[in-house]
């Protein structure tokens, strides 16, 4: 059975629908990106599949094998007080609690992989700088590597690359890559239409309604994604 | 004035409170840090005073006070604590309706009730703690010790958790850890540090006995472990000036140890500007 399967699924708030009649389903192993215009619910997608209480009609449903404290997850906006104290390492080790289930501690096995985790993403000599006083860029990196640490067997990413410059936008794309080829699956929105292309498997595209869903192979011949491409995919 | 000060603590009942004091201090502080980063200072204000409407019950119905304000105090916390996270209720509105609610019904109680001849002092002493905790009873004294040890204990027990609730509840909850169960921790630890923070400061003041430490190690600290030790370290060091203070010169305990905290607000805030 697919990780992730859904069927005639509609998203929304309050009961007013966004996206209708999306149907797809992540295998374990999947690289899935999501795109679509700005509003078109990809963000809402993700909160859904998170649990969150954005489901119209239709069903999400999870394998037996996943749990929710397999699941890393970076939201596209994080709200934290501008004033809260915390170093980078205490917001990376945070990542790792819920591997920790009724142990107070941390173990030294998920110290090292927070600390590794850093050095992965360049912010190792950022460890005891404290949060709030981050580049944008910076502080961006930080949650990921939160994420990072979550992770186990599923990774949602909304918009990971937003802020961050070239280089690490490029590691970042072949961390995540690697990443998947240990066999853990995907899930990134991203509005970056050639890194998408380059390294998904899958490609989901909504607007209102599902446009496209299927490998990637096959969505490079579809028509959606020409004029998607044409009208600009590049700056999307 | 050392004389005075050897001569009251030769007193065992003054050596409990004082241990009593520090510990119960130490509670406050620890989970003012959470309280005051979870944006809750106000629950913190609003529980005192439903505390002291208990109390004001228990008085009246000459029920033993512990008994009656810790188990309301409790509720009234869950109550608030899930009010605050359900944003179609009117959080703000709802916690100032639920303080000065409580503190009306409870003056009125002692008011038409009170078999005492001096009811405007009892109120005060409620209100304001005055020497409460040197007039604690041995075993109040016990129960205080044995509830700041458990508060202590489950705070370092959860205290990854805490943090991971108190930063981004979000994350914590899109990952699986159960953040309605440990913000119920949170509400019920919160209660029970108020209502001991009541026997030492009065239940006007306690707020200030939670927020003060907090607020004032934010000022310099910059990590929430280093926060976290630093308004331990603050709120104990006040009290035991607090309390010293008010053992030798007769003065209430729970404004002294407050006009404590203040100080060392002031001082902080200076040297975290300094510093930049
Ligand atoms: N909490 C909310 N309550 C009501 N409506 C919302 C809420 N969040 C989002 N929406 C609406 O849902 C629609 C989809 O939003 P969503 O955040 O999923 O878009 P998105 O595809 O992620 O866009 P972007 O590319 O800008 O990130 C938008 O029209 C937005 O106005
Ligand atoms: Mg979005």
């Amino acid at each position: 059975m697919a990780l992730i399967e859904c069927n005639n699924l509609s998203l929304g708030y309050e009961g007013k629908p966004i996206v209708t009649g999306l149907g797809f389903e992540v295998n374990e192993g999947d690289y899935l990106c999501i795109i679509g215009e700005n509003g078109s619910g990809k963000s809402t997608l993700m909160k859904a599949l998170l649990g969150h209480k954005c489901v119209i009609s239709g069903e999400i449903t999870f394998d037996n094998s996943i749990d929710r404290k397999e699941i890393g997850y970076l939201p596209q906006q994080t709200v934290i007080q501008k004033d809260f104290p915390a170093s980078v390492r205490e917001i990376v080790l945070s990542g790792c609690l819920n591997g920790c289930g009724f142990k107070p501690f941390y173990s030294a096995s998920q110290k090292k992989t927070a600390t590794e985790t850093m050095k992965k993403l360049g912010i190792d000599d950022l460890a005891n700088r404290c949060y709030r006083e981050l580049s944008g860029g910076q502080q961006q990196r930080v949650l990921l590597a939160r994420a990072l640490c979550a992770t186990k067997k599923l990774l949602i990413l909304d918009e990971p690359v937003a802020g961050l410059d070239p280089i690490v936008t490029q590691n970042l794309y072949s961390l995540i890559k690697e990443i998947n080829q240990n066999g853990i699956t995907v899930i990134m929105v991203s509005h970056d239409m050639n890194a998408a292309l380059e390294h998904a498997s899958h490609i989901l595209h909504i607007g209102h309604t599902p446009l496209f869903f299927g490998k990637k192979e096959d969505y490079l011949k579809s028509d959606i994604c020409k004029i998607f491409s044409v009208q600009g995919g590049d700056a999307l | 004035m050392i004389q005075t000060l050897s001569y009251y603590l030769g007193f065992t009942f003054v050596q409990y409170a004082l241990i009593a004091g520090l510990l119960i201090s130490l509670c406050a502080s620890l989970l003012g840090v959470t309280l005051v980063l979870k944006r809750y200072s106000m629950i913190g204000d609003a529980l005192s005073h439903v505390a002291f409407g208990a109390m004001a019950i228990a008085a009246v119905c000459s029920f033993a006070p512990m008994a009656v304000t810790l188990p309301v105090t409790v509720i009234a916390a869950i109550v608030l604590l899930g009010v605050n996270s359900n944003s179609k209720i009117k959080g703000d509105a709802a916690i100032a309706m639920i303080s000065v609610g409580a503190l009306a019904t409870g003056y009125l109680l002692m008011n038409v009730f009170s078999v005492s001849t001096n009811i405007s002092g009892d109120v005060c002493t409620t209100l304001f703690g005055s020497t409460s905790i040197l007039t604690l009873t041995k075993s109040d004294i016990i129960l205080c010790t044995a509830l700041a040890v458990v508060v202590i204990l489950v705070f370092i027990l959860f205290y990854n958790k805490i943090f991971a609730v108190t930063f981004d509840e979000g994350f914590a909850g899109a990952t699986g850890t159960n953040t309605r169960l440990y913000n119920n921790i949170i509400a019920v630890v919160t209660a029970v540090v108020i209502v001991l923070a009541m026997n030492l400061v009065g239940a006007l003041l306690v707020s200030a006995l939670i927020i003060f430490p907090a607020l004032t190690a934010m000022r310099v600290f910059k990590s929430f472990f280093s926060v976290i030790i630093g308004a331990a370290v603050i709120s104990v060091g006040c009290s035991l000036i607090g309390l010293l203070v008010a053992i030798i010169y007769g003065t209430p305990v729970g404004s002294t140890i407050v006009v404590t905290d203040i100080a060392a607000f002031a001082v902080f805030s200076i040297i975290g500007k300094i510093k930049g």
